[in-house]
């Protein structure tokens, strides 16, 4: 039954664990008319720049790509907030017809002036590249004529989906470290790769750090700066979070300043402690390790006695999960697990093939796990496994609520602080919530095994 | 008089969308239809999630999601294989193919790739009607858009014929709960009429026990074949100007009486709309329900007035409602002081003035193709009481602590943004009590005493 909502070119992307390897195919561009529920390439970068709060973010192509990305990410800053203004070149037919550079070099200056940026990111957006733009040389010469640095993103949309985005997004912060002052810097110091800032969520996390011992150089890019940025190469250890929107970055730094990173998740109570102690772990100092013990025990002893309240109201019940990275997945699967709940669908906008694998390997048999999904088949999946609850974005909600299934948002819009410790016990009330609401008594919705 | 040209060079905070969600908005208004983007996947996927969060329901809308290659060689191949998945998976009735500045500027011949689509298939009847329209986002704002969809309909699907004495009504870009009240003042009058586009049903759907792929409802296509061989077509807009409508190419090619009205806000707006429907129905005077439904208005702006005079607001949005809104503040004392759009029509100025001479003081600032930071430094300058328009106003009446009147679309930070009405008499009602509303309740919170009466 479900199979009808499949087109033939999708059945490569969607596995169902116990019965075979998982081999899923995957970073394959979206297919046409499948609906998919990605976005750009351009979303991919901007997602990632966007939280660098003192950093002018200018769109360069008509006005569609700027607007629907104006402010709508849950980004925090604790001083500059000149990211959730929407800047645009605005190109009209003229520019498309004789080119948009004149425009472009003319909204930088009225930009710079306006607002004094300590850097600027000019997004090049589809028909910048078939305009045939060179966004480079207006960058170099703005660069040198207003004196801050003035970074071109390679962000034309159709040049791949948001995984490649990232990339772009990475290349581009690249241009910037390394061209600041690292003295003084602790040998104990780390930049955070991956936290966006969501709700504050990295305030929370370096809150850990620094109980810890460990001073944050930079924060990529969540509450970020761009003079930290200058100077994240002065850092000891990356700390990488996510499904690879900053792994670029990590890479980059290898190669260039031989940084070293870990990979880490700060979503789920098991996967915060392990991501904190594998950092106290990397320097190596006993005394470190023992406050990070502490760190954890006191925040766990925090949040479980009301945690352990829905635990017992939400056992049994089942989860379904779609979301834009899959490392964020891996974490939600323990998440659920530790509310005494299981997870029957599971996938992602962008994952590896080596993240279905391990998603595979840590989801219970006969979880179906998906690349690149689009509405019907979700719908196809959430039916046939009749959740009590959908993890996505803001596109996934209706889907859930057309069919009587609780939502929690996970995505970068969200406005509840979902990771550390604190974060766990905010899911827990969020799932709690909407799973338990009286509403679904009154909707039309198929009988469930668990109502 | 025209208005002033913008005053800088870049956009910041943009009053406007781009061109195909327009058209894709329009398109979810017809039964059966998918809309359908012809560039890359972002596109579709932006807008879905615009529109997603101020109708909260599913919004397919489907993309060719052009890769690097397809911008080289041409998005034909993606183009066909994204029409041949749509029908496979969603078996719609019409599929509206809109454009975007990618394929437009790769110079994309979407009617050649069409012609070829049909004639490559075995049977061609039993494909879906496939319905385009050019919308680069270069050129205009998402009315442009969504006025080029209603015209591509009507242009591809009108058919002439036997008169039939079908009313057609082109609304505009207004909320499902402006179409449905539309429909019933039709019914009122005793009109066979045919509402374009009308997503009352699709954009605000009910809890159902089965997900439709499509949502039930929309014009069908055989109510839009039938327009061709109607008696009228009323279409709602002071500001469309000599550019491609859909009333214009009913009637050019069909002979058909074309009116045309301002968006029916307020008192006098409404009623110049239920006077050309006495009119084409052949009643003397108005239906009771619609009499009692605009005395008891009056009665409450008598109520009410004194609140409310004087009183400065700023307003903004798209064109033809700003223009209404105009209309309406004009008559209940408050003054408008900058009317404000991100179009570019170059009709702002003339309608401002035309429906609201004689009732203010003096002429509201008329800023078109603008953009909030520029109506943000003028207000600051204004010194308003209200702000009246869409969600994203919000920054601005937030940074004056001034109240935000929200209307139109969209409106992100509310719940039940299609359910907002704001037509006729019945909206001017809803929106005449929350103006007076709002402004007694700023008095009552800011009073050291705090009466808990008039």
């Amino acid at each position: 039954m479900p199979q009808a909502a499949l087109l033939e070119e999708r059945h490569e992307q969607i596995h169902r664990t116990g019965t075979a390897p998982c081999e899923i195919a995957c970073d394959k561009e979206s297919l046409a008319g499948a609906v998919s529920q990605r976005a750009c390439l351009f979303c991919g970068s901007r997602v990632v720049l966007y939280p660098i709060a003192d950093a002018l973010h200018l769109v360069h192509g008509p006005i569609g790509c700027a607007v629907y990305t104006w402010d709508i990410r849950g980004a925090l800053s604790s001083g500059p907030e000149l990211h959730r203004l929407s800047f645009s070149t605005d190109l009209k037919e003229r520019e498309v017809i004789f080119g948009g550079e004149k425009k472009l070099k003319a909204a930088l200056l009225e930009l710079i002036a306006r607002h004094a940026p300590k850097a600027a990111f000019v997004y090049s957006t589809c028909i910048v590249g078939i305009i045939g733009d060179d966004l480079e040389a207006v960058c170099r010469g703005v660069e040198a004529e207003t004196g801050i640095p003035v970074i071109p993103v390679q962000s034309e949309g159709f040049k791949g989906n948001k995984r490649a985005g990232y990339h772009a997004a990475c290349r581009a912060m690249a241009r910037l470290v390394g061209t600041g002052d690292t003295s003084g810097i602790s040998p104990h110091s780390i930049n955070i790769l991956g936290d966006f800032n969501l709700a504050g969520e990295i305030w929370l996390v370096r809150d850990y750090f620094k109980r810890m011992g460990i001073e944050v150089v930079a924060n990529i890019t969540g509450d970020g700066r761009v003079d930290d940025l200058r100077r994240a190469h002065g850092a000891a250890l990356n700390v990488v979070q996510c499904s690879g929107s900053t792994m670029e970055l990590a890479k980059i730094m290898a190669e260039s300043y031989g940084t070293p990173s870990l990979r880490v998740s700060y979503f789920g109570i098991e996967d915060m402690a392990a991501s904190l102690y594998s950092v106290a772990a990397f320097f190596k100092d006993p005394a470190m390790m023992e406050r990070t013990r502490q760190v954890v025990r006191t925040e766990i002893a925090t949040i479980m006695p009301e945690l352990k309240r829905y635990q017992d109201e939400l056992a049994g019940k089942k989860a379904a999960i779609y979301v834009g990275g899959a490392f964020k997945a891996f974490s939600l699967v323990k998440a659920f697990r530790l509310l005494g709940m299981s997870v029957a669908m599971v996938g992602s906008q962008t994952g590896t093939k080596e993240d279905y694998q391990e998603l595979a390997e840590i989801c219970d048999p006969g979880t179906i796990i998906v690349d690149d999904a689009n509405p019907l088949e979700l719908t196809s999946f959430l039916e046939e496994k009749s959740v009590d609850i959908f993890v996505g974005g803001v596109k996934e909600r209706p889907i859930a609520y057309k069919l009587g299934v609780g939502f929690c948002d996970h995505n970068h819009e969200r406005k509840e602080c979902l990771a550390g410790f604190a974060g766990m016990l905010n899911f827990a009330r969020e799932v709690h919530a909407s799973v338990m609401s009286p509403v679904w008594r009154l909707a039309p919705r198929p009988a469930r095994p668990t109502d | 008089m025209s208005s002033n040209p913008p005053k800088y060079l870049s956009t910041t905070n943009a009053c406007k969308l781009c061109a195909p969600l327009g058209a894709s908005l329009a398109f979810k208004g017809v039964a059966g239809a998918v809309p359908f983007l012809h560039g890359s996947q972002g596109c579709a996927t932006y807008m879905r999630r615009y529109l997603i969060s101020h109708f909260n329901e599913p919004i397919d809308i489907a993309s060719s999601a052009l890769g690097e290659k397809n911008a080289i060689f041409g998005g034909g191949p993606n183009l066909k294989l994204g029409l041949t998945n749509v029908i496979k998976k969603y078996h719609p009735e019409l599929i509206g193919v809109a454009t975007t500045c990618l394929t437009e500027t790769i110079g994309d011949d979407v009617a050649r790739f069409l012609a070829e689509y049909i004639r490559e298939v075995n049977d061609p009847t039993l494909l879906p009607r496939i319905v385009r329209v050019s919308t680069p986002s270069y050129s205009g704002t998402h009315m442009e858009g969504f006025h080029a969809a209603v015209t591509a309909l009507i242009a591809a699907l009108a058919e002439g014929g036997e008169a039939n004495g079908i009313v057609t009504l082109l609304p505009g870009l207004v909320s499902p709960a402006d179409l449905r009240h539309l429909k019933e003042i039709m019914a009122e009058f005793g009109l066979d009429s045919v509402l374009l586009p009308d997503y009352s049903d699709t954009m605000d759907g009910q809890a159902a026990s089965r997900y439709e792929k499509i949502p039930t409802g929309g014009t069908t296509l055989e109510q839009i074949r039938s327009t061709g061989a109607g008696r009228a077509v009323i279409e709602f807009g002071r500001t469309l100007g000599e550019s491609p409508s859909g009333g214009t190419v009913l009637k050019t090619r069909f002979g058909l009486a074309r009116h045309r009205l301002g968006m029916p806000i307020g008192i006098r707006e409404s009623d110049a709309f239920l006077a050309l429907l006495a009119e084409l129905s052949g009643r003397p005077s108005l239906p009771a329900s619609l009499q009692a439904e605009r005395g008891r208005l009056i009665d409450s702006l008598i109520d009410g007035h004194k609140y409310l005079f004087g009183k400065r607001a700023v307003v903004y949005g798209e064109e033809d409602l700003v223009v209404g809104l105009t209309a309406f503040l004009s008559e209940i004392g408050v003054r408008p002081v900058l009317c404000a759009s991100g179009g570019r029509s170059g009709h702002l100025q003339a309608a401002v003035s035309a429906v609201s001479e004689g009732f203010l003081p003096e002429a509201p600032l008329v800023r078109e193709d603008t953009d909030f930071f520029e109506i943000a430094e003028e207000a600051t300058a204004l010194a308003p009481d209200l702000i009246i328009g869409h969600s994203k106003g919000y920054h601005l009446a937030r940074r004056l602590n001034i109240p935000l009147i929200r209307l139109g679309f969209p409106i992100h930070d509310r719940l039940g943004g299609q359910r907002l009405l704001h037509l006729g008499h019945r909206g001017a009602q809803r929106l005449f009590d929350e103006i007076v509303n709002t402004v007694i309740s700023r008095q009552q919170e800011r009073s050291p005493v705090g009466y808990s009466y008039m």
